[in-house]
């Protein structure tokens, strides 16, 4: 539904200011008497904490305070839950332990703060942070999943009894019936990692307590704006209003700042109350790989059972997921593995198990793709290896397990993150596919093109997967529009933004209504004072949440400017229409005013008014959906394996993908560009290295590989649109699209180029050096 | 990461920071282009009590023809400068071949010729590629000056034949005899990233095609650049044929290394990058001496 804005490839209009240094982010932030802060943080993985001394770095000259846990007082508790574990699951076992401001007693993971240091600049705080003597006695580090689970393992926590987090079974169905019936049952071992967010900016916090005025401000990377506010509040004893929380420009979310009642953000806010000071603490990189929450490891038995035709009659996944030392964002992740793994396909019988487990490392909460990355990868591996045993084509056996057109709304039975069955909305999957296979050339490549390469001693191969994208849940999102007298108009929301181009595509809803050029609408974002009731920017609801509540506002401000020029114009409101900033008679356009013009008349400064008569052309609206909207699409690519050095190199990769009606075409391609991006790294680069002592091997981009600009293939997308009945506009997200395909279709290309060695991967991510060991171990079998 | 406190030094002159070099010591570190040595003093890594900044030094900074057809270049000579110089390309193109994979052009264009080879990184291209060709070092102190051979220069990981108060000022390359062809061949996970093996050949044959001399240094492969004796050796008055290549690949991954693993490199792949880098650079550099023939 392309209208004059909504729908068209506008440049952004937050552009300009990054990319001329204009923009502010957290560290642009100076204050008079501002303080620094730095973190000691602990080396060791597991220790009691016998003692801490800190009086020579109280002395350090410049140092202002140091604290440590025992500092903190009634301040110093465990944080409350982000997200609840699920209702309506019978038998969940959740063992709720949550992150504390700073670790008091014990060590859990490598990174974790210890002390924190204010000083007159982050040179000396960092300088005295290492004056700071902590007597430590080293325990045995929990790192292997499956041990922390065995008999006689170390405990993270004693009085729990056990390093079992969780545990969550679902089934629908029988699959013990469905396997009773099958002609066939493949089975697979996966193990997947993914990694950590590598955001361009890294985490930071400038807390100001102004004594004067009573009041905190606080410019914070965070994702979730109100919720920070709403929670320091609490902890800090203080009233919502007495709370400012900024998220100004953010480079780059993708989840991990969402977490709430980060240590750092209890600890830089409390000590500016202590001492009535501004303070600041920008996270560096090291910092980052050890105190920003990652997503890691899922180990999956799986099978599927078939029908000798390739029918699907059940699939069952067992699993093991790592939260870290904490479980503060319960079981969102693994709960979206849960509704993920069957994926666009009609399993009728599906079995679902994990447990939790409690690890020495930094707790684990969404990443970009959250869960589902692990879903469609086990999926889509049994699909392949269902195919390869039933001689199939592995495009025809997924398409003919697919939820069909008229299918919709398709209940697949499984508790999914909004605590809800899981529900698929609307889509077209086998279109989805077709267009995939038309724009790699799947037919041409495989027939033509692949034993003409090989015959050059080329080994290139294709890779094609499906995925599903649960998006915009709830619970709600508002906006308030206002037309002001300049004839320029606001747009306040509640998320906050992370570079998703927000100033532009909420400018884009609301011009559509309104008649006016994007450019002159002015959008402000994650700031609490700007507007206050909200929950953030997450699991791809950002378009579809805020973006139809700002929808909604931008109608009854429609409808105000209507009613008040229907009389002014004395026309009926069927007549008029709202374009380049004004109201015309739609057949006499010289019968018009401008919105200016309205809006000086919407706030009368003199005289009565007609009673109940509200000021201004302003509205505030709110829209929480029923249910989260699934998008989905088809991600195809050429994978070229260089046969000495086992480097892979993607040379073409496709995407047919659905997300609905489009806000605006160029903002989504660089939200599937960069996705693909980060599923690129999931597939052949990302992997944190942990020795056995939970000591990380790569906490740097020297050691750590992210892809580079020179990594990423071109990408080819094309958009299909089926609108989501969940929302007026139509919308479904696209934030996490790019990740969740690609490491399946990575490793099935990379089976395809290597066909000689009959390759059977089951592990993501790849490298040069595990695919050299898995190609010996195939020479060897 | 922020560095620990250090005091620092600019001299304006070589003989000013040779005075210091001999009054510190063991107490300062030199600072050339500081693209490594600036990034492990932030990680608190590197915490030298001092610096000595060479950058204000311009007479550090040079290319000039040797008389006998080789090159000498300036310590302070910057990486791109090397990288675009029209001498060095013509007369030692396995320079030119080697530079690209030296990190990013933002990084060359600080980062110094000699910041590389007196910094004895065993990953650096640099080290390597002047082991292969049979580089001398030009070493000054306040007390006097000495060469030392490229096969005398580096003792260990980050470690060289240097004295604390002894600085290096130039690298010396000699010239290449006729028929000879250079080769340059690394693997690295992506561009920039550090080599999980590199290899720079140089191939001289005599006029029946016969190996008449061979370089060929390894990076990543051991503590220090390896030069790969028993391979050349094994080459020596051969013809370059698949089974003789194949020989010496195998000499270089099991005689003259030693390979150990890493994160991102377990032995076994390491060996088996030492065989088909060494065979592909040998291949190449063969086949540019015989292009070079008449």
């Amino acid at each position: 539904m392309a209208g004059k804005y909504l729908g068209q490839r506008l440049k952004r209009n937050e552009d300009p200011r990054l990319l001329t240094g204009q923009a502010l982010f957290v560290d642009d932030v100076q204050l008079p008497g501002m303080l620094h802060a730095a973190f000691l943080r602990s080396d060791y993985a597991h220790a009691w904490i016998k003692s801490i001394d800190p009086s020579a770095a109280r002395q350090h000259p410049g140092v202002v305070a140091v604290y440590t846990a025992a500092d903190l007082g009634k301040i110093w508790k465990p944080g409350p839950l982000n997200v609840p574990p699920p209702s309506g699951i019978p038998g969940v076992v959740f063992n709720q332990r949550t992150q504390v401001p700073m670790a008091k007693d014990k060590v859990r993971h490598q990174g974790e703060a210890v002390a924190v240091v204010i000083a007159e600049s982050r040179y000396i705080a960092e300088d005295a942070a290492a004056e700071i003597v902590v007597d430590y006695e080293p325990l045995e580090a929990v790192i292997d999943l499956e041990k922390a689970l065995g008999e006689g393992s170390p405990l993270l926590y004693e009085d729990l009894g056990t390093n079992l987090a969780s545990f969550v079974h679902q089934e629908n169905g029988s699959y013990a019936e469905a396997a009773a019936r099958a002609d066939l049952i493949v089975k697979t071992h996966i193990v997947m990692e993914r990694g950590t967010a590598a955001a361009l900016e890294n985490r930071g916090y400038v807390a100001s307590w102004d004594n004067k005025s009573q009041s905190l401000t606080m410019w914070a990377t965070t994702q979730g704006p109100i919720a920070l506010r709403n929670g320091l509040a609490t902890i800090l004893g203080l009233s919502e209003h007495q709370i400012r929380v900024i998220a100004p420009f953010v480079g780059g979310g993708f989840g991990p700042k969402i977490l709430l009642y980060q240590p750092e953000e209890i600890v830089v806010s409390w000590a500016s109350l202590q001492l009535g000071r501004p303070v600041k603490w920008i996270e560096d990189r090291q910092e980052n790989f050890g105190d920003t929450s990652q997503e890691r490891r899922q180990i999956h038995e799986a099978e599927m059972a078939l029908t000798r035709d390739g029918k699907i009659l059940g699939v069952k996944d067992v699993f093991i997921h790592d939260t870290g030392a904490y479980n503060s964002y319960a079981l969102t992740i693994p709960l979206n593995t849960q509704t993920h793994t069957t994926g666009p396909y009609k399993v009728a019988n599906y079995l679902t198990e994990y447990r939790v487990v409690f690890t020495n490392r930094i707790l684990v909460t969404p990443l970009r793709g959250a869960g589902r990355t692990y879903g469609t990868f086990v999926m889509e591996r049994l699909m392949d290896k269902a195919a390869k045993r039933l001689g199939m084509d592995r495009t025809e056996i997924r398409r003919m397990n697919m939820i069909q057109p008229d299918e919709f709304p398709y209940k697949t039975g499984i508790v999914g993150q909004d605590f809800a069955k899981n529900v698929l909305d609307s889509g077209n999957y086998p279109a989805a596919l077709d267009k995939a296979k038309e724009m790699i050339g799947y037919e041409a490549f495989l027939k033509e093109e692949q034993p003409r390469l090989r015959a050059e001693g080329k080994h290139v191969g294709l890779g094609i997967s499906f995925f599903t994208e649960g998006s915009g849940v709830g619970p709600y999102e508002g906006a308030r529009i206002t037309v002001e007298a300049s004839g320029k108009v606001n747009l306040s929301t509640g998320v906050g933004t992370q570079g998703q181009g927000h100033f532009t595509s909420f400018a884009q809803v609301a011009a559509e209504q309104l008649g006016v050029d994007p450019k002159n609408i002015f959008v402000t974002t994650g700031d609490t004072e700007a507007f206050h009731w909200g929950a953030g920017t997450f699991a791809s609801r950002g378009a579809t949440v805020a973006g139809s509540a700002v929808n909604a506002a931008a109608l009854l401000v429609r409808q105000k400017i209507l009613k008040m020029a229907s009389k002014i114009l004395e026309a009926p409101e069927e007549e008029l229409e709202l374009a380049d900033g004004m109201v015309r008679v739609a057949d006499i356009p010289s019968r018009c005013i401008s919105l200016a013009e309205l809006a000086v008349k919407a706030n009368p400064s003199r005289g009565a008014v007609e009673p109940g008569t509200e000021p201004g052309l302003e509205a505030t609206a709110y829209f929480g959906p029923p249910y989260g909207a699934t998008a989905y699409g088809c991600c195809a690519m050429i994978v070229e394996v260089d046969p000495d050095t086992f480097n892979a190199r993607i040379q073409r990769l496709v995407m047919a993908h659905d997300c609905g009606t489009v806000l605006n075409p160029m903002i989504l391609e660089g939200q599937i560009h960069g996705g693909v991006g980060l599923g690129l790294g999931n597939s052949f680069f990302e992997k944190l290295e942990m020795d056995d002592n939970g000591q990380l091997q790569n906490a740097s981009f020297m050691d750590y590989l992210i892809p580079r600009a020179s990594d990423l293939p071109p990408i080819e997308i094309a958009h299909l649109h089926t609108p989501s009945p969940l929302n007026p506009l139509g919308i479904k997200g696209v934030g996490e699209a790019g990740a969740i395909p690609i490491p399946p279709a990575f490793v099935q290309a990379v089976e395809d180029a290597l066909p000689e060695y009959n390759l059977e991967i089951s592990e993501a991510p790849l490298s040069p050096n595990r695919l050299f060991q898995i190609v010996q171990a195939a020479k060897q079998a | 990461m922020k560095p620990a406190p250090f005091d620092y030094y600019a001299p304006a002159s070589v003989d000013e920071a040779l005075d210091i070099l001999s009054e510190k010591g063991y107490d300062i570190k030199v600072l050339a282009g500081g693209q490594s040595l600036v990034p492990s003093m932030n990680f608190r890594l590197a915490q030298p009590p001092a610096l000595l900044d060479l950058n204000n030094i311009p007479d550090l900074a040079y290319i000039k023809p040797a008389p006998d057809g080789g090159v000498v270049i300036g310590a302070m000579t910057r990486d791109s400068d090397v990288e675009h110089n029209p001498m060095v390309a013509e007369r030692f193109p396995v320079i030119l071949q080697a530079m690209p994979f030296i990190a990013h052009p933002q990084i060359r264009n600080r980062g110094t010729f000699g910041g590389a080879i007196a910094h004895a990184d065993p990953a650096g291209h640099l080290p390597a590629v002047t082991l292969a060709l049979n580089a001398r070092y030009h070493i000054r102190s306040k007390n006097g000056d000495r060469w030392v051979g490229c096969d005398e220069f580096f003792l260990g990981p980050f470690t060289t034949a240097m004295e604390p108060d002894e600085l290096l000022v130039e690298v010396e390359i000699p010239a290449l005899p006729a028929r000879t062809g250079t080769s340059y061949h690394q693997m690295a996970r992506q561009a920039g990233a550090q080599a999980l093996v590199g290899v720079a050949a140089v191939v001289t044959l005599d006029p029946g095609e016969r190996v008449a001399a061979a370089r060929i240094a390894l990076l990543s492969v051991g503590e220090t650049p390896v030069l790969a004796g028993r391979a050349a050796a094994s080459l020596a008055g051969k013809l370059l044929t698949p089974e003789t290549i194949e020989a010496a690949a195998e000499a270089a991954a099991t005689v003259d290394t030693d390979p150990g693993g890493d994160i991102h490199c377990s032995p076994e792949y390491r060996r088996h990058l030492i065989r088909v880098l060494v065979a592909k650079s040998l291949e190449e550099a063969g086949e540019r001496a015989r292009g070079k023939r008449g």
